[in-house]
């Protein structure tokens, strides 16, 4: 029933279908990241109107699909002539959908923080950037890292979406497989193959450095 | 501009409303399955027996680990060869949104079961009440404040999740809107933006109540 030849002869696409998710959620994580700490930052500082327009994004941004946010900025926005890439679009979805998230975390870390650690700070006579980086960052990062780690790996499984604008992912190709051969049994295992070779790499890394910044607790 | 027209055409909008409908079904059933199992699978969790617990365990990590899409081609694909059972695209999308959320919520409810003190018990024991009534009583209207949030928080996830359903071939939102597209790809080339643009504010509007809903739930129960 299980072909080992045709897991061997078409393993190559899947690999080059797991280096096109790893691409696309490498950048986009990226990007989700520089999002959300921009957000928190605005968020944090009370910078008065861009507060507002920050807040009116993470809502709109959390309560709609991936799927929909990439149709539209690959079939919607080129009638506005804003013409992007399959990959581009890819990015820019998952680094909208994973600002907001990444932006509730790392609020939620600076927040944890107890105004009375920047005070004393004060007192003690840090400058406003050595307590920052000093005493506040420290604690907040503590905080914060277990709810990135969770985005991380979130956004990396909805990057699964994004061969619906034809870029060709480790998805793209298992169901390629199945259209052209037929073959569900080796195309389904490949495909869960991969997504437990990025995944729970991903997931130890993250138990890990939950430990390495748990300096709150210790 | 005047292509945002396409949306004021005859039987537009009615017919979006009525693909939305079929994503909210899908995602209604989904959530009123997902509730008796995930309190199952939450009791199972909570058991000693080490097998009971193993199965568990890959369950929820298998079903984390996956991507939801993944998980569809799974059951649509898959179960057709492994079983010879022919899910269509709708069934497949609710099988896997329930053992999805029935394993996700199993885990709240695992979590809110397991943080209720033993006292709890003991006190409805010495009180004189029965096994089902310390349950029904006592735990359970403790447990459920204690998961209420981040269960209405799972909602919104699988209404939002129901959106892949178009990919096995789901005739819901996105679908309809991707035939009104091509059916007035002359009249209104531009019909694009708009009526992905609506649709994006229709997941919006079913999604954003309960989302304030978390909120406030998290905000009164903090510290239920």
């Amino acid at each position: 029933m299980f072909d080992w030849t045709f897991v061997e002869r078409y393993a190559p696409f899947f690999v080059s279908g797991t280096l096109m998710t790893l691409f696309i959620s490498v950048f986009g994580i990226l990007l989700a990241l520089a999002v959300g700490l921009v957000c928190a930052g605005v968020d944090t500082a009370r910078i008065p109107v861009a507060r507002q327009i920050v807040r009116v994004y993470i809502e709109l941004s959390r309560n709609t699909p991936l799927l929909v946010q990439l149709y539209f900025l690959y079939f919607g926005l080129p009638k506005l002539g804003i013409v992007w890439s399959a990959e581009t679009c890819a990015i820019v979805g998952l680094g909208f959908l994973g600002g907001s998230y990444m932006a509730e975390a790392i609020r939620g870390g600076l927040e944890a923080v107890p105004d009375v650690q920047r005070e004393t700070a004060y007192v003690l006579g840090l400058s406003p950037m050595q307590s920052l980086s000093r005493v506040v960052l420290p604690q907040a990062v503590s905080t914060a890292v277990p709810g990135v780690v969770a985005n991380v790996i979130f956004l990396i499984k909805e990057s699964s979406v994004v061969s619906a604008i034809a870029l060709a992912d480790v998805m793209y190709m298992a169901k390629d497989l199945i259209g052209m051969y037929y073959s569900t049994y080796e195309s389904l295992f490949m495909l869960v193959v991969a997504y437990l070779v990025i995944l729970l790499p991903v997931s130890l890394f993250g138990t890990w450095l939950e430990r390495r910044f748990d300096y709150a607790k210790r | 501009m005047q292509s945002a027209e396409i949306l004021l055409q005859p039987g537009v909008f009615p017919r979006l409303l009525q693909g939305l409908w079929v994503t909210v079904w899908i995602a209604g059933v989904s959530v009123g399955a997902s509730v008796p199992v995930g309190l199952l699978v939450g009791w199972l969790m909570t058991l000693r027996n080490p097998i009971v617990r193993a199965v568990m365990r890959v369950y929820l990590d298998f079903i984390r680990i996956m991507p939801q899409l993944a998980l569809l081609f799974l059951a649509y694909y898959g179960f057709a060869r492994w079983f010879n059972w022919n899910l269509d695209a709708t069934g497949a999308c609710v099988l896997v949104f329930v053992l999805w959320g029935g394993a996700e919520l199993g885990d709240l409810v695992r979590g809110a079961l397991t943080s209720i003190p033993k006292a709890q018990y003991e006190s409805a024991y010495v009180l004189g009440l029965s096994p089902w009534q310390t349950f029904a009583r006592v735990i359970l209207p403790q447990a459920v404040r204690r998961m209420l949030p981040a269960s209405v928080n799972l909602a919104t996830r699988i209404v939002k999740t129901t959106s892949l359903a178009v990919l096995l071939g789901v005739v819901e939102v996105i679908k309809v809107g991707q035939q009104i597209i091509d059916v007035n790809r002359f009249q209104y080339p531009d019909g694009t933006l708009w009526v992905y643009g609506a649709i994006f504010f229709m997941y919006f509007i079913v999604c954003w109540p309960l989302s304030i809903v978390t909120r406030r739930l998290e905000k009164r129960w903090a510290n239920g």
